[in-house]
């Protein structure tokens, strides 16, 4: 047990070592890279059987006298977590194979360190330890972000570096006056602290503040439409799913566990929830390109995430879980469609595109599918999470808190509306008729058979990198149908997860017990 | 009182440095930050109350955990004022200079094919991840 609860941050950087040594060998890389992320997503799937009926699993690591080690804890929500993370990332390397962005050396390594600190704060039970991974994960975005090297890769890298070390150095002075006025950094052992020690407010919120800024919670959100849209695009999907997940993760987690029984905290973000909902999908409207629009969405479904904290209930907590699992894959696909679509006509700005649903139809669709969910509409999965949120918001008489996430909902799907017309509907363009992007593709034209006038040719161009590109949003798009469908399979799976989050004593007996 | 003034003082300096134009007036401005956060991580562990360093010896032995985050702090710290000079090199050689906030001299030429915002082509890079 102790192997599979170290083994989300072990395995991937064990990987990225290996992945290393093969530096010259980038078929070697994907094949390992691959391989392990199949292997986290077994890992997950045991952690999901074991905390299964609302059980934690604990460990300590290190176990020095005087009770110093760092515990590893997963219950249901970590290890749902852990599983639909693993899940989605195996989509965006597939896409980032068949795109060819992964053939830099640092890429899979860099990736596998990305999910070791991601699927790491997971697990981890220590407020320190969690630093330490979002460290290890912020680094390996930093290089991602930046690894293309061009002008407005190092210009948004700075933007995007410069926020995060802030935020970091928030966390740790926190951390550092929490530890003061408590004592421990141990999750377990803060249950409750801000009630019941004065002088760890401070800290606290420091903590809650700085993970706000990872979460892109208004009004800490503005670095991420400014940079996540000029990084590789099968690279933005992958922050996209993994991130700022992390983020929102970390604040359930104290929520449920640094402050719980803090109604202040409950309040504050059921307020926060309720204005990014609103200024993230107004943002969405200023964009005229498919990740610009994308990404103010990111913002705004944030507010849906973090809305269930504002509820406070059992209920609440089960919406949200649902919602972010399969969020999750959803915005995961959302960006991979626009990885698809950049892919084959070279742009992603509304402007140049149209026609796409001719000439490409398993994009539209792959596209069309996550995005009904997104914007919450039967029988897709979404709309099951985004139900059981507005219900159990007027549950607690949360009148306008649900009434903004119904109206958001509109206007989510209006913006989807947008993209669906400006890219796949309409005449068709130039750049969708010709298909620039895939020049890398094709093989090359032998001598004497170029030179060639003729209008585009109209059979599409079909090899195993395009099939591979456009799958993976196409499964999500089936894995939302069906979940919609199981939507009560669904509940039963994540409701005692969300119990363990409102109250949190078998996580804390787990810890107490290891 | 003086690790709370070091503290003070430290990011005070550091934020002003990062609110400058400049990688390079950032990066030491992170450098001051991380300093202050690493002096409240000792200062949460109490330095008025300083043990001996062993387990075992006569008196309480000394905190181990604020050292052990101060260690963990400056090494991370260490790694990304790393990556910021190389952003900052890699500006040179882009931009020409380490100020990312500077309106592009290059005037853009409005021909389709030309690189716009969303072009999602990888640059070339040689084998060794290099871009000529």
């Amino acid at each position: 047990m102790s192997a599979l609860l170290v083994a989300p941050l072990a395995l991937p950087l064990t990987a990225a070592g290996i992945m290393l040594l093969l530096w010259r060998r980038p078929a070697a890389q994907r094949i390992v890279s691959l391989a392990g992320v199949v292997a986290l997503v077994a890992v997950g799937i045991g952690l999901v059987v074991a905390t299964a009926g609302g059980a934690a699993e604990a460990t300590r690591v290190g176990d020095w006298p005087g009770g110093l080690a760092i515990p590893f804890v997963a219950d249901g929500t970590s290890a749902l977590l852990i599983t639909a993370a693993a899940a989605v990332s195996l989509l965006c390397l597939v896409v980032a194979a068949a795109r060819g962005e992964d053939r830099h050396p640092l890429f899979h390594p860099l990736v596998a360190v990305l999910l070791a600190g991601v699927l790491g704060s997971f697990v981890t039970g220590d407020l320190f330890n969690l630093f330490v991974t979002f460290e290890v994960m912020l680094i390996a975005s930093y290089v991602l972000m930046a690894i293309r090297g061009g002008r407005r890769e190092v210009r948004a890298g700075t933007i995007y570096v410069t926020v995060n070390l802030l935020a970091s150095a928030l966390l740790l002075i926190g951390i550092g006056l929490l530890y003061g006025a408590a004592g421990t950094v141990e999750l377990a052992a803060l249950h409750r602290v801000v009630v019941e020690v004065p002088n760890a407010r401070i800290g606290a919120s420091m903590v809650a503040v700085a993970v706000a800024v990872k979460a892109s919670l208004v009004p800490l959100h503005s670095w991420l439409p400014r940079v996540y849209p000029v990084a590789g695009p099968a690279v933005t999907a992958l922050f996209s799913a993994l991130l700022t997940k992390a983020g929102v993760y970390v604040l359930y987690r104290l929520s449920s566990t640094v402050f719980a029984d803090v109604t202040i905290f409950r309040e504050v973000l059921l307020v926060a929830a309720v204005v990014t909902m609103v200024v993230g999908v107004l943002g969405a409207v200023g964009r005229g390109d498919v990740r610009g629009i994308l990404s103010f969405h990111m913002v705004s479904q944030v507010g849906y995430l973090v809305l269930p904290i504002g509820i406070g209930t059992v209920a609440g907590f089960t919406a949200g879980l649902i919602y972010l699992l399969q969020y999750l894959a959803v915005k995961g696909a959302l960006f991979l469609s626009a990885a698809a679509i950049e892919t084959f006509a070279g742009t992603g700005r509304l402007a140049r595109l149209g026609g796409m649903l001719r000439t490409r139809p398993a994009v539209a669709i792959g596209f069309l599918l996550p995005a009904l969910s997104l914007a919450g509409i039967p029988p897709t999965s979404g709309f099951v999470g985004k139900f059981l949120l507005i219900d159990a918001a007027f549950d607690q008489q949360l009148l306008l808190a649900g009434g903004v996430a119904v109206a958001v909902s509109f206007a989510t799907l209006l913006s989807m509306l947008k993209i669906w017309n400006g890219v796949f509907w309409g005449e068709r363009t130039d750049e969708v008729a010709r298909e620039p992007g895939l020049a890398g593709f094709r093989p090359a034209i032998p001598a004497g058979g170029a030179g060639d006038d003729d209008p585009p040719r109209p059979e599409r161009f079909v090899s195993a990198r395009t099939v591979a590109l456009v799958t993976p949003p196409l499964l999500v798009g089936g894995l939302v149908l069906l979940l919609g469908v199981l939507a009560g399979p669904l509940i039963d799976l994540v409701q005692p997860a969300a119990e363990t989050l409102v109250d949190p004593q078998p996580y804390l007996d787990a810890v107490r017990e290891a | 009182m003086t690790a709370a003034l070091v503290v003070g003082i430290l990011a005070a300096a550091g934020t002003y440095l990062v609110l400058q134009r400049g990688i390079v007036r950032i990066t030491l401005g992170f450098v001051l930050i991380g300093h202050a956060a690493t002096t409240a991580l000792l200062a949460a562990g109490g330095v008025a109350r300083r043990g001996i360093p062993f387990v075992g010896g006569e008196g309480t032995p000394g905190d181990p955990l604020p050292q052990a985050f101060a260690l963990t702090a400056i090494v991370i710290s260490f790694g990304v004022t790393a990556f910021l000079l190389t952003l900052a090199y890699r500006a040179r050689d882009t931009i020409g200079t380490d100020d990312v906030e500077a309106p592009d001299p290059t005037p853009r030429s409005a021909a389709p094919g030309h690189r716009d915002d969303t072009t999602s082509r990888p640059a070339p890079t040689d084998v060794e991840g290099r871009t000529p």
